[in-house]
């Protein structure tokens, strides 16, 4: 008897294609966080009376943080529909190695959450009056952080996947280390807007989400066995 | 050693075998203290350059140290407790997680309490600093991931997933300085040669290095025992022990 019908391959391609399939049948996962995005970004001019070279200088910072919370607040829908209707159990105790599917689990999550965020913060940054040359290290830095973000988080989420109440118990678990990726994020907007060579700061952010690309799966699956059970 | 250490492992013989050792510990890391503090704050000369502000030092060094150290044996245990599901190692790991995050804050307190004079100002977000601010951050995580459950063991199987996720911020602070070459200085070379401070300011700080790291394994090892007490409150050695403390009475 075949341990399985289907190879690791097709097992992964089943696995995203059921993600994205998911997510695209319920469109509020994929918008409230773009929208939380948004809205929260607009809100700080409104909160302070700056001009616009102050705005452009807080601009990176603030984009930063909010795309950080957005992540956030948009794990939730990771583990929790799984967890209800026991797929994330099934997840646990087939055959394939959980290590590669909880990376492409993740990595659709991000597809539908993180990505849309790295897409509009262009705006952002033009409502926010950032300077022309911080465009481009505005999107490579999200391109590279958010999905190492996505992965940092995704730690947090299986945490507390159950328990009911867990959203401020997961925004203390897990921003602490999202510093790192916060850091060096807006510092290489900020690396850009002084003139400064980029090179480092990206090699940096690269380190981080092959980091956290391949050992937060680890954290994850352990922490989702103590969740189950 | 190997039978003493499986012995150690049991919450039962930790609690016997500590029980002579706690008021050693207690006289020699008091007197270690008392020592290095009159010492370290009313006799060793003031410093040419810091002048009387680098006394506070006596205590930020070894305290900041310490809850490194301390996240860092939080994470061992938490390690043993997810591998050989060692009973011991999960109460040290839970009672450790409070003493750790007070150093920490202490490390803080003492640190802007010096940076003040020092640096012009109580806070700067620099590497160390914001990496040691994270440390604190990780602890009151762990602690509040293990309250947030109901059942106890799973609350300590998550924070102990969280604890060695965390670890990776401490060799982050410990290198912050020498990456980053920012404001917060590089440790002198104590006690490699002595040569970078005299004797008679390095000497208090071994007093008062050794009497806060005794502190530490004082203030964990008596929560510990309280935590073995509760957690077997209905084995039968401890109603013996306490019907013999209550007959002493």
């Amino acid at each position: 008897m075949s341990r399985s019908a289907i190879g690791l391959g097709g097992s992964l391609g089943a696995t995203l294609q059921r993600e994205l399939q998911l997510a695209f049948s319920s469109p509020g996962r994929i918008v409230n966080p773009l929208m939380f995005f948004v809205i929260a970004v607009s809100l700080f001019p409104l909160g302070g009376r700056m001009s616009p070279d102050q705005l452009g200088t807080i601009a990176p910072g603030v984009i930063w943080v909010t795309a950080l919370l957005a992540v956030m607040l948009s794990m939730e829908s990771l583990f929790r529909s799984d967890f209800d209707d026991g797929s994330l159990e099934q997840l646990l105790l087939s055959p394939q190695p959980l290590y590669f599917h909880l990376q492409v689990k993740v990595l659709a999550h991000w597809l539908v959450t993180g990505l849309p965020l790295v897409v509009i913060s262009p705006l952002l940054g033009l409502l926010l009056q950032l300077p022309a040359a911080g465009y481009a290290p505005l999107l490579l830095g999200l391109l590279l952080g958010t999905p190492a973000l996505s992965m940092i988080a995704a730690i947090g989420t299986a945490l507390t996947v159950g328990l009911a109440r867990s959203g401020l118990l997961l925004a203390v678990l897990v921003l602490p280390l999202s510093i790192p990726v916060l850091v060096f994020g807006a510092g290489l907007v900020d690396t850009a807007l002084n003139g400064l060579p980029l090179s480092g700061v990206v090699a940096v952010l690269g380190a981080l989400l092959v980091l956290a690309g391949t050992l937060a799966p680890l954290a994850i699956g352990a922490a989702l066995r103590i969740s189950v059970h | 050693m190997w039978q003493w250490l499986y012995k150690l492992g049991s919450p039962r013989h930790f609690y016997e075998m500590t029980t002579g050792f706690v008021p050693w510990l207690t006289g020699v890391s008091l007197f270690l203290l008392i020592v290095g503090v009159v010492w370290g704050l009313g006799f060793a000369p003031p410093d040419y350059q810091m002048g009387d502000s680098y006394r506070i030092l006596y205590i930020h060094v070894p305290t900041s140290m310490g809850g490194m150290g301390a996240f860092v044996l939080l994470a061992m245990m938490a390690a043993m407790h997810m591998i050989w599901n060692i009973k011991m190692a999960d109460i040290v790991a839970k009672v450790c997680a409070p003493v750790g995050a007070g150093y920490t804050a202490l490390g803080l307190i003492t640190g802007s309490l010096w940076g003040k004079p020092t640096w012009g100002t109580y806070w700067i977000w620099e590497a160390r600093l914001t990496s040691y601010l994270i440390l604190l951050f990780l602890f009151l995580g762990v602690m509040a991931l293990r309250a947030a459950y109901d059942s106890e063991r799973s609350g300590s199987k998550a924070a102990s997933v969280l604890a060695i996720v965390g670890v990776v911020n401490v060799p982050i602070i410990y290198y912050s300085v020498y990456w980053w070459n920012t404001l917060h200085q590089v440790p002198s070379e104590l006690g490699r040669d002595g040569s970078a401070n005299p004797p008679e300011i390095f000497i208090p700080a071994l007093f008062t290095g050794f009497a806060v790291i005794g502190l530490f394994f004082l203030a964990v090892i008596l929560r510990s025992r309280n935590e073995i007490l509760y957690r077997e409150r209905r084995a039968q050695w401890v109603q013996d022990l306490l019907e013999k403390e209550l007959a002493d009475v």
